[in-house]
């Protein structure tokens, strides 16, 4: 099909990524998650996790592989 | 309870994942021009696409919730549903039914029941599957919305229509490539949005060898929690083999290792994961027959190490209720209002009256109609003169004793997530029951315009009529299943009949489809027949056994089993045997109607074998497979 998943699955996670990270700069760590900064670092692994998945996706389309 | 609060950045998350389906689908829209880019992608998808929406199909929130569910209440026994009852028959679909469901061009489950045998097997299975799925996604609809209600204190109705609307909006538009990549964004929402609570919980709770330390204290006094009245094993919560293998009675799942093996990984399992048309449909779109024999292999991966993020969470939660770190507990019953009009004046009366500690409880226990704690009714009844209805209400559903698995994950969910990371773990939670109902709904549009539409009302109509009725049946589908949600909402108990209903039905399945794709003989009256008489077995056998007060509605009682689970996997191999045993014996007593040439690319031995020689080595499905099948067999022997 036309549209590659990779897209949208890279985009989203990019963009909640990076709310987690700005959420967990401004708010610190929280009592609840045991004092971890967990937004911070679940929102470093998501960035990661999106460009990836974008990385993918715009690599394959410079190469179209043979149907 | 007390409603969640939610910030702007979890609504931020929430919104951006609505906006991002629905984007999904107008995307899509272009590249639905005929009947098979709408119900089949253009059998289109790469396997690893397919591979993740055939596991995320089958991942509904139902799930979700359920198996973490079971965790608490029976351990990490729970984990057999995915070992036992999925590996090998995903691995089994994937090397030997694959190349007939992909091989023959049916478009449907149903279809290829026709085309091996003839209309009235595949009226059977159309019919019953179509109604199946608007219960179920009508099920997961009104489970969503009642979970919206109670922890964002969301209306039931704007909840319903509103979640029903955005899966409409992008099933309508993208048809099931919308379904299957709203899957794939859901998997991927579902293992990121719970790998940080999991990750939490085992580190409050002392990691794996403290929780296996707590579980085999909580194994020993399950009463503590009200998960069950005897006592078991210290490895009763923590092994997945030794407390079946003892017996019955020595794991709390009251299975014995027969049933486990061949009722839930035999007959239920390859019931489920070879015939059932929702996930089935994932491997049909695949691009070519390499990919559609591997997506079924793909998904064995996710599949295999899934109960990490549903077991675990189970077990972290009955550790730490046991404890009582942080005042945790198990989510309680949560007490309907009607219950309260009840139960607030006995509170009233009995502090009024003065009645003893004993009738009061009695009277007070009898209104509300759930387990009490005796000292917390005690202590409201004293200070009852001085507290409003409000109070007496919190005061009440605080003392209750039973249990409500079902809101297991969501405690941890609540009880470790900031906000930000608690906007993504709901959000995953929502988009998996969305996906739920998109999946049943873009099977239900299948069936009903190929299998039952163009079979059976209007057949000969140009691709494009088809194509617009599937659009046009995609909205009466979602209509049906809010309706459906409605009729759960209110009637209880009906849906679970209901669900009984199509246990019967789902039963004896695979012993059609087994004779049908491997042995040549098999006709379609003994087909027929035989999958008749499977049903009727399981009615019968569950019409004259009994299991948790369940069942005997023939008035007789032959044999009581020691749990309902027992009872369901031991229904199912009886009706499994008969429905083979009558199919084939039926068969040989008829003539058949197919010849050899028409049943070419349908059953095995009249099928040319398909080449994997050019494949590389350790991508043939069945070496692959076997490597799936080892992997497991580890799993289960470090978990022993």
């Amino acid at each position: 099909m036309g549209l590659d998943i990779r897209w949208p699955i890279g985009l989203m996670f990019t963009l909640i990524g990076a709310l987690l990270l700005i959420t967990g700069l401004v708010n610190g760590a929280d009592a609840r998650s045991l004092n971890i900064n967990i937004n911070l670092w679940w929102g470093i692994v998501l960035l990661v996790f999106g460009a990836l998945m974008l990385l993918g996706a715009a690599r394959s389309r410079k190469t179209p592989p043979p149907a | 309870m007390q409603p969640i609060h939610l910030a702007w950045v979890d609504y931020t998350i929430l919104l951006a994942y609505t906006a991002f389906v629905i984007g999904i689908g107008f995307a899509l829209r272009r590249y639905m021009k005929t009947s098979t880019d709408f119900f089949l992608s253009g059998r289109s998808i790469p396997a690893w696409v397919t591979g993740l929406a055939f596991m995320a199909a089958n991942l509904g929130a139902l799930e979700l919730v359920g198996m973490a569910a079971n965790t608490t209440k029976y351990g990490i026994a729970t984990a057999h549903f995915y070992w036992v009852g999925a590996i090998p028959a995903m691995v089994f679909l994937a090397v030997f039914m694959m190349p007939f469901y992909y091989g023959s061009k049916a478009r449907s489950v149903p279809e290829y029941l026709n085309m091996r045998f003839d209309a009235r097997v595949r009226c059977v299975n159309s019919i019953s599957f179509a109604v199946m799925t608007v219960f179920s996604s009508g099920i997961s609809m009104d489970c969503l919305a009642r979970l919206l209600h109670l922890l964002l204190g969301w209306d039931y109705n704007i909840s319903l229509w509103i979640c029903s609307a955005v899966v409409l909006l992008y099933v309508v538009k993208g048809g099931l490539t919308s379904a299957i990549y709203t899957e794939v964004l859901q998997f991927f929402m579902i293992v990121l949005g719970f790998t940080p609570v999991i990750y939490l919980g085992l580190k409050d709770v002392g990691g794996w060898d403290k929780l296996k330390e707590t579980l085999g204290l909580v194994a020993q006094n399950p009463a503590a929690l009200d998960l069950s009245s005897k006592t078991f094993q210290p490895d009763a919560w923590t092994s997945v083999w030794k407390p079946v293998l003892a017996g019955p009675q020595a794991n709390p799942m009251g299975v014995d290792w027969f049933a486990m093996v061949f009722g839930l990984g035999f007959v239920l399992s390859f019931g489920y994961w070879c015939t059932n048309f929702l996930v089935v449909q994932r491997a049909m779109a695949a691009k070519n027959m390499r990919a559609a024999r591997r997506t079924p292999l793909i998904a064995a991966v996710p599949k295999m190490l899934f109960p990490i993020l549903v077991v675990s969470p189970g077990l972290i939660a009955a550790a730490l209720a046991f404890t009582g770190k942080d005042g945790y507990r198990l989510p309680p019953k949560i007490v309907n209002d009607s219950a309260y009009v009840m139960a607030v004046p006995a509170v009233k009366e009995a502090a009024a009256q003065k009645e003893d500690e004993q009738t009061a409880f009695n009277n007070i226990s009898a209104a509300i109609g759930v387990k009490l704690n005796e000292a917390k009714v005690a202590a409201i009844v004293k200070d009852a003169p001085s507290l409003d209805d409000r109070a007496i209400k919190d005061r009440l559903q605080d003392a209750v004793v039973e249990n409500d698995y079902n809101g297991v994950i969501l405690s941890l969910v609540k009880k470790y997530c900031p906000t930000g990371l608690l906007g993504l773990a709901l959000t995953a939670l929502l988009a998996s029951f969305m996906s739920g109902m998109a999946g049943n709904v873009t099977a239900f549009n299948t069936i009903w315009t190929y299998d039952l539409y163009q079979a059976y009302i209007a057949p000969n109509k140009s691709d494009h009529h088809y194509f617009r009725m599937g659009q046009g049946i995609t909205v009466v589908g979602v209509l049906l299943s809010i309706a459906c949600a409605y009729f759960a909402k209110r009637y209880n108990n009906a849906m679970d009949v209901i669900q009984l209903v199509f246990s019967f039905v789902n039963a004896p399945l695979f012993g059609t489809f087994v004779l049908a794709m491997f042995w040549k003989r098999t006709t379609g009256t003994g087909a027929f027949l035989g999958l008749l008489g499977g049903i009727s077995t399981s009615a019968l056998v569950h019409g004259l056994t009994m299991a948790e007060g369940k069942g005997g509605w023939l008035g007789a009682t032959l044999y009581t089993f020691p749990s309902s689970m027992a009872q369901n996997f031991w229904l199912a191999t009886f009706a499994f045997i008969v429905c083979f045993v009558l199919t084939f014996a039926i068969s040989l007593a008829t003539k058949r109607t197919k010849s050899d040439e028409e049943l070419k690319g349908l059953v095995y031995s009249l099928t040319p074998k398909l080449k994997d020689d050019e494949q590389h080595f350790l991508l043939r499905p069945a070496v692959l497979g076997t490597i799936l099948i080892i992997a497991c067999v580890i799993l289960n022997i470090i978990f022993w």
